[in-house]
């Protein structure tokens, strides 16, 4: 059992372990004040089948842990011919399953090497991006206290193409620290002729406690299994995982022998582990498999993040947002100016959430009129032009899992129109020029019309150019007013289609178009103005004779 | 360009442990009890004035969290605020007449107990009237939160303010001391919060919640900011800039994940729109001792003339911190 600290946390455990029958010999760290280390020796002293090795300096990463681990070894080899297997643990492991159930699946195993050792090209375990180069460059300097000097050596012996010669041509393996040997190979490893080598070659070794034993043993032993008999996991920085009170019934489950790291202070896990055992013995393998997921899941949010979500503690600069949005939303121009009635036909089309302009000058056009809608989401438009992207942000993280739709036109100025065309999430719908629909039926005058329309238009342009740049990455489809009008059914089939699966069936029922006699001729008066509308494409001038019948409509049917 | 920027920041730090040193003259130890504080001791700091109701609750919350002792700087209570804490065996009181806004908002003289007494210790800077709440605060105490950032090498962590309110009229339900006033304001917005960096100081800049929906619509740049970094392992080379907004060394503000990952984060919420609330508006409002000369009381005042009604249909009920999580302002980093 190798100790540094929580030292009455290890007593408790080598308690329950001797208790059990297990001789336990324990490497208490040399940085250990020898009056704490007195003591503690002292508060194990009546526990008959419980040594102390001699002590090493350990630092993490250091040939020190190994040095311990072997003068432990070779004490426990010398002083308790009866073991038959040894079982490397730490003053932070705990046994979760009565110590006699350890000891039947040994005995049923007497010849198994539990030992997690792989390769060094087959594991994704490379903390400060070394693997292979473990084995082949030199560490002088501390990782963890000399971060610097370490990486620019190591960078500098790169450059250099320096590398050290692995003895013998052993193969390198890698795997957790925490064994159980037989004592055949253990002793095997001690005695080894050449083991002054491989310790000289280890010793210079970058966490030498996860490569020394995990590669010897693959010298002698004849039947390893390749695992760990203690839980143990680590988070994306290689730093273990800690158990807390609350993990407890998990722990329970998982029917793992041993787990660490324990919290010291979670006195539940170790009341509820340390009793004596109650019950039949189970004879179940271990199976950690929840509390694998649950501890990915961490590495995730913490790699990953939750798409779409900004806040305190996740901020991403632009394009490591992984997605800017948390889901799918439309967004329409000029459909709400060409028809009457398009907002309750969509909503009812689609089941979605269909707001008005969102980002109008006078406020926020919530759907159905709302004031305030999800997350407490303001209709005020000074608070949704301070952070606009934010605004639609929020929108989209509030109603997680409702689709968003919203009008967009040339007037609402404050639209983040680049967050907007670079999100893929965004499905973009056009129908230019269509902005010149409500100033045709409005009653204003001419010269009032004439003015705002150029505005309008050169506002149109300038979206539209963003949405059509290199960048853009939303779903995009553009039209001219003329184009659409020609056959409007389908190209709303297929935005409705392509919104998701609540809208399958075909469309039964089409929203209702403005009456757009006399806007052509509308049109031609602008020009005639000065004033070159062409974003809504061709128009015919309808003949202005009086005496000719009206044509009728040119009518749009479902088919 | 940045390396002259870091030596200003680095001057600017030292301006203000200075300004610290000067200040400390301002507060007069009334019972000092800091002898009895252990070297991995848990400390909270804060400074208050009349807040005698909130008192009771405010300590045993933080007590049963894990906090080991408290030093708290009384500026001129005259409600026996004062004299409860002399009682508390855990609290160590100093006092002070002097100007709270000149003192930065209490910061010159909490920079200078800190750095007195913090050093080396996890420390916690909250008002009375702010609740921590971290992830798996309900089975996990302060100490193993803080032993997890030691492991982690992490020296502050984050927890946003979330003002919390009642449903109806704000003095509609008086408080009543040692009551958890979560009884009362438990009503918070949840997702309308607008973030932008701010690049010399490197903290992130939260604006939003109830008091931008209800009190500053036509202004929102002087809504109050809601970034907040109250928990820190203290060394006496640091100093709070502004409030616990932000710090020097500017490092320990990076509390946010730049690449699209999260950190462990949590939340104070923010009790103050209890019944207390309009006499002490009405009280700041005539010390002008609070923020921007209290332009936030200013517009409360203004507002709270007409009643008005926080709560909105889209509020949302506070439960837990897991709530908090899955509503996103709030996260459990790699914590499991």
């Amino acid at each position: 059992m190798l100790v540094h600290t929580a030292l009455d946390r290890a007593e408790q455990v080598a308690r329950h372990w001797s208790a059990a029958g297990c001789p336990v010999v324990i490497h208490v760290d040399a940085h250990v004040p020898r009056k704490t280390y007195k003591a503690f020796a002292k508060a194990l002293g009546n526990a008959p089948t419980v040594r102390f090795c001699q002590r090493h300096k350990c630092e993490w990463g250091t040939w020190g842990l190994v040095a311990g681990t072997l003068s432990a070894s070779e004490m426990m080899l010398a002083e308790f011919d009866e073991v038959r297997h040894v079982y490397l643990s730490s003053g932070s492991c705990l046994p979760l399953r009565p110590v006699q159930e350890l000891i039947d699946y040994l005995a049923a195993r007497p010849q198994t090497d539990f030992i997690e050792s792989a390769t060094t090209s087959d594991v994704p375990w490379t903390v400060g991006g070394l693997s292979d180069e473990r084995f082949t460059l030199r560490f002088p300097f501390s990782w963890k206290r000399h971060r610097y000097l370490f990486d620019k050596y190591v960078d500098l012996q790169r450059k250099v193409g320096f590398k050290r010669k692995i003895p013998n041509g052993i193969q390198p393996h890698m795997g957790s620290q925490w064994w159980c040997l037989t004592r055949q190979t253990l002793s095997a490893i001690l005695e080894d002729p050449e083991r002054d080598r491989y310790d000289a070659f280890f010793q210079k070794v970058w966490i030498p406690d996860e490569s020394y034993f995990q590669t010897l043993a693959r010298l002698y032993s004849g039947n390893i299994e390749s695992r760990s008999l203690t839980l143990s996991k680590f988070d994306f920085q290689g730093k273990p995982h800690i158990f807390y009170d609350d993990h407890l019934q998990l722990l329970r489950r998982s029917d793992c022998f041993v787990a660490r790291k324990i919290w010291p202070r979670a006195n539940r896990l170790y009341d509820g582990f340390l009793r004596d055992p109650e019950g039949a013995i189970k004879m179940t393998e271990p199976n950690p498999a929840k509390i694998d997921r649950i501890f990915a899941k961490a590495v995730e949010r913490r790699t990953r993040g939750r798409q779409g979500l900004y806040m305190q503690s996740r901020f991403p600069h632009e394009g490591f947002e992984h997605s800017i949005t948390s889901g799918r939303y439309s967004v329409f121009q000029g459909f709400s100016d060409l028809f009457e009635d398009f907002e309750p036909w969509l909503a009812k089309a689609t089941g979605t959430q269909v707001h008005g302009h969102l980002y109008s000058p006078e406020r926020a056009e919530f759907a159905r009129e709302q004031k305030v809608v999800n997350g407490a989401l303001t209709d005020s438009p000074a608070l949704r032009d301070y952070n606009p992207t934010a605004f639609l942000t929020n929108l989209i993280w509030n109603t997680r899992g409702e689709r968003q739709c919203f009008q967009l036109g040339p007037a609402d100025e404050t639209a983040p129109i680049w967050f907007i065309a670079k999100d893929p999430n965004a499905q973009i719908s056009v129908i230019s020029g269509a902005w010149a629909v409500p100033l045709f039926k409005s009653n204003r005058n001419f010269a009032d019309l004439r003015q705002e329309a150029a505005r309008l238009q050169k506002l149109e342009a300038e979206q539209l150019k963003v949405l059509r740049s290199v960048w853009a990455k939303a779903r995009l489809r553009i039209w001219t007013m003329a184009e659409f009008i020609e056959a409007p059914m389908e190209p709303l089939q297929s935005i409705i289609d392509e919104m998701g699966p609540h809208s399958l069936r075909r469309l039964t029922e089409a929203p209702k178009m403005a009456d757009l006699s006399g806007f052509g001729q509308f049109l031609q008066n602008l020009k005639n103005q000065g004033m070159h509308p062409y974003l809504m494409g061709d128009f015919p001038v309808s003949p202005p004779g009086l005496n000719q019948p009206k044509s009728p409509r040119k009518p749009y049917l479902v088919q | 360009m940045s390396i002259i920027q870091s030596y200003r920041l680095r001057l600017k730090r030292k301006q203000l442990l200075a300004r610290a040193f000067r200040k400390r003259r301002e507060i007069k130890s009334v019972v000092d009890r800091t002898d009895g504080i252990q070297g991995d001791d848990i400390l909270a700091f804060s400074t208050l004035r009349n807040e005698r109701v909130r008192l009771p609750f405010f300590l045993q919350y933080y007590r049963d969290m894990g906090v080991n002792h408290f030093l708290i700087v009384d500026n001129d209570s005259d409600d026996g605020s004062r004299e409860y804490l002399l009682e508390q065996p855990d609290v160590s009181v100093w006092s002070s007449k002097h100007s709270y806004r000149r003192s930065r908002y209490g910061v010159d003289w909490l920079n200078w107990l800190q750095r007195k007494h913090g050093d080396g210790h996890w420390c916690l800077v909250v008002d009375p009237d702010e609740l921590l709440v971290y992830p798996f605060c309900d089975t996990r105490p302060l100490r193993a939160l803080t032993d997890w950032l030691d492991a982690s090498s992490i020296r502050s962590f984050s927890a946003m303010l979330l003002d919390m309110y009642p449903k109806g009229r704000i003095n509609e339900r008086p408080y009543r001391a040692g009551q958890n006033p979560l009884e009362i304001a438990s009503w918070f917005d949840s997702g309308n919060y607008s973030i932008s960096r701010n690049w010399k100081y490197w903290n992130l800049w939260i604006q939003g919640g109830a008091r931008a929906r209800m009190f500053f619509q036509d202004n929102p740049e002087e809504a109050p900011a809601l970034n907040k970094i109250p928990l820190v392992k203290w060394s006496k080379k640091y100093a709070y800039v502004d409030s616990t907004h932000m710090l020097l060394p500017r490092g320990l503000n990076l509390v946010f994940d730049e690449w699209g990952g999260e950190k462990a984060s949590g939340v104070l919420l923010h009790t103050k729109f209890l019944d207390t609330f309009s006499a002490k508006a009405a009280e700041e409002l005539q010390r002008r001792e609070h923020y921007s000369k209290s332009v936030e009381y200013l517009a409360y005042a203004q507002s709270l003339d007409d009643d008005p009604e926080l709560w909105c249909k889209w509020s949302e009920k506070y439960i837990n911190w897991r709530q908090l999580e899955i509503l996103g302002l709030m996260s459990k980093g790699n914590w499991a």
